[in-house]
C-alpha cells in the first residue's frame, strides 16, 4: 500500500504519457489505479486488429480511431473523476515544444520507435523534466530513469543499429530468406509499383547487362497491347531466368558459392494455367470492401502454410494482375506496407520462388510478412510487468528518492534467481553530444564536401536533428523555418550546395561549427578538421564524425548496403538497413549480440532466435565498456555482469 | 498437433503473440480451461492477460458483494455499477473480461471453493487461488493433486507493495511440504518475503481472521510469533525484519503496480505451462517494490542445500 507521502505526490502530480500502445495502455490503467489524477496522453496511431490481443483497453468496433482518445474513454469508465487528455498527434509536432514540456512533473514514454525516443529526451533534457523510458519484445523489456545532471540520458550510450545488408548481397549472392525478403520488397515491388524515379538495383535490361546502353528497352515497361498474362510471364522470366543466368556467367562469384538455377515460368507452370490463374473476373464483380487478396482467389487458406514453387509461383501472377486490374491508380506510388495483404502475398511469393532459385529454405506468408514488416514480437503480459515497473520509477521520481532510482530488466529465463532483475543507473556520460557540452570531431574535406553533405548526413542522419540550423560564430549558414524571408531561402539553398572552404564565411580545419535544432533545444559545437583522403570503402560519406560514443557496427555498416526500412531516407549513403517502426513496443533489452559476454554471462542474456531478424533490440545496455552492477542488498557477492572485458574503458561510477 | 487450424480470425488477432510462441502454442492456449478463485487487483490482471492470449475459457469464483476495498485496484469493475446491482464480485468481472475477447467463454460459478469435489477441478487445466487460508489452499491443492490428470495448481497474493506466487505443476514438491519445509534446509539466500509470508499466514490462521485482516495493533503479536516459529526452525529472526512485518500487517490492500507486475508474471507462466514453451517457474516467485527484484526460489529439493 502506499503511504500517505506516496499518495500526495501520485495527487499533485502531472505527468505525460507518450505513446497509447502496448505499454501505453496498461500504463495508463495501472497510472488511474494507483491514484494518479492528471494524465495527458499523446499518440499519433489508430487502433489496429493485431493490436486487440494486448491492447487491452481497445475493440473491434475502435479499429481506425485514435489510440489516444479511446484509451482515455475506456479508463475514464473505472476511475470518472480522475482528468486524462488525450492527443491524437505526433510527439514530433511543433505544438509540443519545450514550454509544453515543462508543465509535467514527470514524461513516461511507451514508443515503439528511435527517432521520436531521440526526440523526447531532447525535449526533457531542455525541459528539465524527468523521462522513464521503457520499451518491450516478447518476454524482454526495461524500464530506464533519465534524470538531467544525474542519470544517463537516454542518448548517452549508442543506440542500435539497423541491420544492414551489402548491395551485392542482395542483388546477386542471397543467402539467407531475408535477403531474398529485401529484394522482393525493396527492388521488385519498388521497381513494379513503387515511384518509377527512384533509383533501384535490379537489372531491368535484357541486353547485355555489362554495357547497359540507353537505347536497351526496360522489361518493366508494359508494351503496347501486351496481355497482364504475358507482362507478368516476362517479368517472371526476366528476375529469376534471365538474370539469374547473367549472375551465372561471372564464374568468378560462384567459385565459393552454389549456383543458383535460373527459373523459368514455362518450367513451373504451363502457359494455359498463367491465364487462368484465379479468377479477376470473380474479383472484380465481387465490390464487397474485403480486400482484394491472390490467396483468396486462388483458394489459399492458411498463412502458415508453406507454398511449393508452383504455388508461389502462381500467388505471384496473381498477384501481380490483381494490382494491374484492381488497383491500376495506386501504381507508382506504393511503398510496401505488412498491412497491405496483396502486398504482402507479391512479396512473400516472389521472395520464395528466389529462395528456391538459390537452394534456401521457404517460408510461410505468416513468416514472411514478419520479416519483411518487422513486426516485432508482442504479448500483453510483459507490457503489464513494464507498466507496473514504469508507476514504481514514477512514484520515487516524485518523490525525489534520487537514491532508489533503478533501471529495471525483464527477463525470459532467470538470471541469477531473478526474472525481475533491478540496476543502479549510470551517470550521465561526459562525452555525449546531446546531454554534455562536449563538441564533437568531424574530419571532412572542406575543398570537396558540401555543405549539404554536414545537413544531411552528419546533422539530420546521424545527429537526429529536424529542423537544423548551423552557424560559424555569429554568421549563419543554414537554416529551416517558416518566417524565413525569400532571399534568406535562395542564400540558405545556395549555402548547401557550397563546398565548405567556399561558403561566406568559409569552414575550414580548425572551424567550430555550432548546430541546432531550435524545436528540440538541442545545440552541440562541431569541431571540423580537414581531412584530404578518404577510404571510399569504408568512409564512404567522405567525413568521419567522432567524439560521442559510436556503436563500432555502425561504422562498419556505413558500406554500401541494403536497407530493409520503410524508407532510405538518406539514399546518398546507399544503405539498405532494417530498420523497427512498428505498431508495436521496441525493447532495447540486454541482449548479447557480437562481440559480448561468453559463457554463463552470455546464456543469461541470450534471446531466442526466430524468424525476425534483428529486431534491432541490439544492445542498448550492452554496454560494452562497462560493467552492470547488481543492486546489492546483502547479496554484496553477487554481481551481473555484462563486460566484454574491455579494459580501455573508463568504468562506470555507481549513482550513489 | 491437434489437427486443427487457427481460424483467420485468430491468427489476424493472436498475430503478435503467435510471432513469440508459435502457432501450437496458440491452438493449446484456446483449449485451456482455467479455475480462478477470489478477484482482488493481482487475480484481475491475471484474468485479462490470459483472456488476451486466447485460453478455451476462464472460469470465475467469488461470491463477494463489491466493497470500496475490492475496487481499490480492480479495473474490471466501474464504480458505478457498485450501486446498480446486487451483482458478485466475479458477475461484475465477468462482464468486464468477455468484452476483451470475444473468442475466450468467461463464466460464474458459485459456492465455496472447499466444499467443491475432485469431479469439479476435474473440468480444468489450470486453477489460481487467491485471498484465501492457507488451509484452503492445502486443501484445493491436495484435491487437484488427488486427479488422474495433470492439473496446474497456483496460489498467489499481493500484500503492500510485496507479491508471492506459489506454483505446483504437479511434477514438483506438494505445496505441503514446500510450506513446512525445514526453514534450516532452506537456500542461504532464501527470499525474506518468503519467511515473512509464512508468519504471516500463521498468525492469521491462528486468531482465526480472514487473509489480509490485520493492522498495526497486530504487530506486537506477529513479532512474538516471529520468535517462536525463528526458534523452532533455528532461524535467525534478522531473517525477517520488522518492517517488512510491519509493512505486511499494515498495508493489507494491493499497490496496482505491484498487481501488475504479479499478475503478469503469473500470466506469463501460466501460459508457459499451457503452451509448453519456455521453462515455468518452480516453484516460488516473490516481488517486493521496495528492492525491486522479482526472484525465483526453488524449494522443490529442500536437500540440495545450495
Amino acid at each position: 500500500m502506499t503511504s500517505e507521502q506516496q499518495l500526495t505526490a501520485i495527487k499533485g502530480a502531472k505527468v505525460l504519457m507518450v505513446g497509447a500502445g502496448g505499454i501505453g495502455c496498461e500504463l495508463l490503467k495501472t497510472l488511474a489505479l494507483s491514484g494518479f489524477q492528471d494524465i495527458h496522453i499523446i499518440d499519433m496511431d489508430t487502433i489496429e486488429v493485431s493490436n486487440l490481443n494486448r491492447q487491452f483497453l481497445f475493440r473491434k468496433s475502435h479499429v481506425g480511431q485514435s489510440k489516444a482518445k479511446v484509451a482515455r474513454d475506456a479508463v475514464l469508465r473505472f476511475r470518472p473523476h480522475i482528468s486524462i487528455t488525450p492527443y491524437h498527434a505526433n510527439v514530433k509536432d511543433p505544438d509540443f515544444k519545450v514550454d509544453f514540456f515543462k508543465q509535467f512533473n514527470v514524461v513516461l514514454n511507451g514508443l515503439d520507435n528511435l527517432d521520436a525516443r531521440r526526440h523526447v529526451n531532447r525535449l526533457c533534457l531542455a525541459a528539465d523534466v524527468p523521462l522513464i523510458e521503457s520499451g518491450t519484445t516478447g518476454f524482454l523489456g526495461q524500464v530506464t530513469v533519465h534524470i538531467k545532471g544525474k542519470t544517463e540520458c537516454y542518448e548517452c550510450q549508442p543506440k542500435p543499429v539497423p541491420k544492414t545488408y551489402p548491395v551485392c548481397t542482395i542483388t546477386s549472392t542471397p543467402s539467407k530468406f531475408i535477403h531474398c525478403i529485401v529484394w522482393a520488397k525493396d527492388l521488385l515491388f519498388a521497381k513494379l509499383f513503387g515511384d518509377k524515379n527512384q533509383d533501384n538495383d535490379l537489372n531491368v535490361r535484357s541486353t547485355d547487362a555489362t554495357s547497359s546502353s540507353e537505347h536497351a528497352e526496360d522489361v518493366f515497361e508494359r508494351k503496347k497491347g501486351e496481355g497482364i498474362g504475358l507482362y507478368g510471364r516476362r517479368i517472371y522470366d526476366h528476375v529469376f531466368g534471365y538474370n539469374i543466368e547473367v549472375a551465372l556467367s561471372n564464374e568468378e562469384t560462384w567459385k565459393n558459392r552454389n549456383r543458383p538455377r535460373p527459373i523459368y515460368s514455362r518450367d513451373v507452370l504451363p502457359f494455359k494455367l498463367i491465364q487462368q490463374n484465379g479468377n479477376v473476373d470473380k474479383n472484380l464483380m465481387a465490390d464487397a470492401p474485403s480486400p482484394v487478396s491472390a490467396m483468396a482467389s486462388l483458394g489459399l487458406k492458411s498463412p502458415q502454410d508453406i507454398w511449393n514453387l508452383k504455388e508461389n509461383s502462381r500467388i505471384f501472377f496473381e498477384s501481380l494482375k490483381l494490382f494491374l486490374v484492381k488497383r491500376e491508380k495506386e501504381i507508382g506510388n506504393l511503398t510496401f506496407d505488412k498491412d497491405d495483404q496483396l502486398a504482402v502475398e507479391f512479396v512473400t511469393a516472389a521472395a520464395n520462388v528466389r529462395a528456391s532459385s538459390f537452394g534456401i529454405l521457404l517460408h510461410s506468408l505468416f513468416e514472411a510478412k514478419g520479416i519483411a514488416g518487422n513486426i516485432v514480437h508482442a504479448v500483453a503480459t510483459t507490457n503489464a510487468i513494464i507498466a507496473g515497473l514504469i508507476v514504481i520509477e514514477a512514484v520515487k521520481v516524485l518523490q525525489n528518492d534520487a537514491n532508489s532510482y533503478r533501471m529495471t530488466y525483464c527477463l525470459e529465463h532467470p538470471s541469477k534467481k531473478m526474472l525481475l532483475m533491478p540496476v543502479e543507473p549510470f551517470e550521465p556520460n561526459k562525452s555525449c553530444y546531446v546531454c554534455s557540452e562536449m563538441p564533437l570531431l568531424l574530419e571532412v574535406n572542406t575543398h570537396h564536401s558540401k555543405l549539404r553533405d554536414i545537413v544531411e548526413k552528419i546533422v539530420k542522419a546521424k545527429l537526429g536533428m529536424s529542423c537544423p540550423l548551423v552557424m560559424h560564430g555569429s554568421a549563419l549558414l543554414y537554416e529551416v523555418g517558416d518566417d524565413l524571408d525569400k532571399d534568406m531561402v535562395a542564400n540558405y539553398a545556395a549555402n548547401l550546395d557550397k563546398v565548405l572552404s567556399g561558403l561566406p564565411s568559409p569552414v575550414t580545419g580548425g572551424t567550430i561549427l555550432t548546430v541546432e535544432d531550435l524545436h528540440q533545444e538541442l545545440s552541440c559545437n562541431i569541431n571540423i578538421k580537414h581531412r584530404e583522403e578518404f577510404d571510399k570503402e569504408k568512409e564512404p560519406n567522405g567525413m568521419v564524425l567522432s567524439g560521442w560514443t559510436q556503436s563500432p557496427a555502425k561504422e562498419k555498416d556505413d558500406n554500401a548496403s541494403i536497407n530493409n526500412g520503410a524508407s532510405a531516407s538518406n539514399a546518398s549513403s546507399h544503405a539498405f538497413s532494417l530498420e523497427v517502426k512498428e505498431d508495436s513496443e521496441t525493447a532495447i533489452v540486454p541482449v548479447a549480440t557480437g562481440s559480448v559476454p561468453t559463457g554463463k554471462k552470455r546464456k543469461m542474456f541470450d534471446i531466442s532466435e526466430d524468424s525476425v531478424p534483428d529486431l534491432s533490440s541490439v544492445p542498448d545496455e550492452v554496454r560494452s565498456k562497462n560493467k552492470l552492477e547488481e543492486i546489492d542488498d546483502d547479496d554484496g557477492d553477487d554481481v551481473v555482469l555484462l563486460d566484454d572485458g574491455c579494459s580501455d574503458g573508463v568504468k562506470k561510477k555507481r549513482l550513489r | 498437433m491437434d489437427g486443427e487450424e487457427l481460424t483467420e480470425q485468430e491468427t489476424a488477432l493472436y498475430d503478435r503473440q503467435i510471432r513469440v510462441w508459435g502457432a501450437d502454442a496458440q491452438r493449446r492456449l484456446s483449449k485451456a480451461h482455467i479455475l480462478v478463485s477470489g478477484l482482488k487487483g493481482t487475480v484481475a490482471e491475471f484474468c485479462k492477460n490470459v483472456v488476451l492470449a486466447g485460453v478455451g475459457s476462464l472460469t470465475l469464483i467469488d461470491d463477494r458483494p463489491v466493497t470500496e476495498e475490492a475496487l481499490s485496484a480492480n479495473f474490471l469493475i466501474a464504480p458505478d455499477e457498485n450501486n446498480l446491482s446486487g451483482k458478485s464480485i466475479a458477475e461484475l468481472c465477468c462482464d468486464s473480461l468477455k468484452d476483451f475477447n470475444p473468442m475466450v467463454r468467461v463464466s460464474v460459478e458459485k459456492g465455496d471453493l472447499s466444499s467443491f469435489g475432485g469431479d469439479f477441478y476435474d473440468k480444468f487445466d489450470v486453477v489460481v487461488v487467491s485471498c484465501c487460508s492457507q488451509t484452503a489452499k492445502k486443501l484445493i491443492n491436495e484435491k487437484c493433486r488427488k486427479l488422474a490428470k495433470r492439473v496446474a495448481f497456483y496460489a498467489v497474493d499481493c500484500r503492500d507493495s510485496c507479491g508471492e506466487i506459489f506454483v505446483d505443476l504437479q511434477n514438483y514438491t506438494y505445496s505441503k511440504e514446500a510450506i513446512a519445509v525445514p526453514w534450516k534446509s532452506l537456500p542461504r539466500r532464501m527470499s525474506k518475503l518468503y519467511y515473512a509470508m509464512r508468519v504471516i499466514e500463521r498468525f492469521e490462521e491462528a486468531e482465526g481472521r480472514n487473509p489480509g485482516q490485520t493492522s498495526i495493533e497486530d504487530l506486537p503479536k506477529v513479532l512474538k510469533l516471529r520468535k517462536e516459529v525463528c526458534e523452532a526452525h533455528s532461524l535467525n529472526e534478522s531473517s525477517i525484519p520488522d518492517l517488512l512485518l510491519e509493512r505486511l500487517v499494515t498495508g493489507t490492500r494491493e499497490f496496482p503496480p505491484v498487481c501488475a507486475i504479479v499478475g503478469g508474471i503469473l500470466g506469463q507462466e501460466v501460459i508457459k505451462a499451457i503452451s509448453g514453451k519456455g521453462d515455468p517457474v518452480k516453484n516460488f516467485f516473490f516481488f517486493d517494490a521496495m528492492e525491486g527484484k522479482g526472484t525465483i526460489e526453488d524449494i522443490s529439493e529442500p536437500n540440495n542445500g545450495s
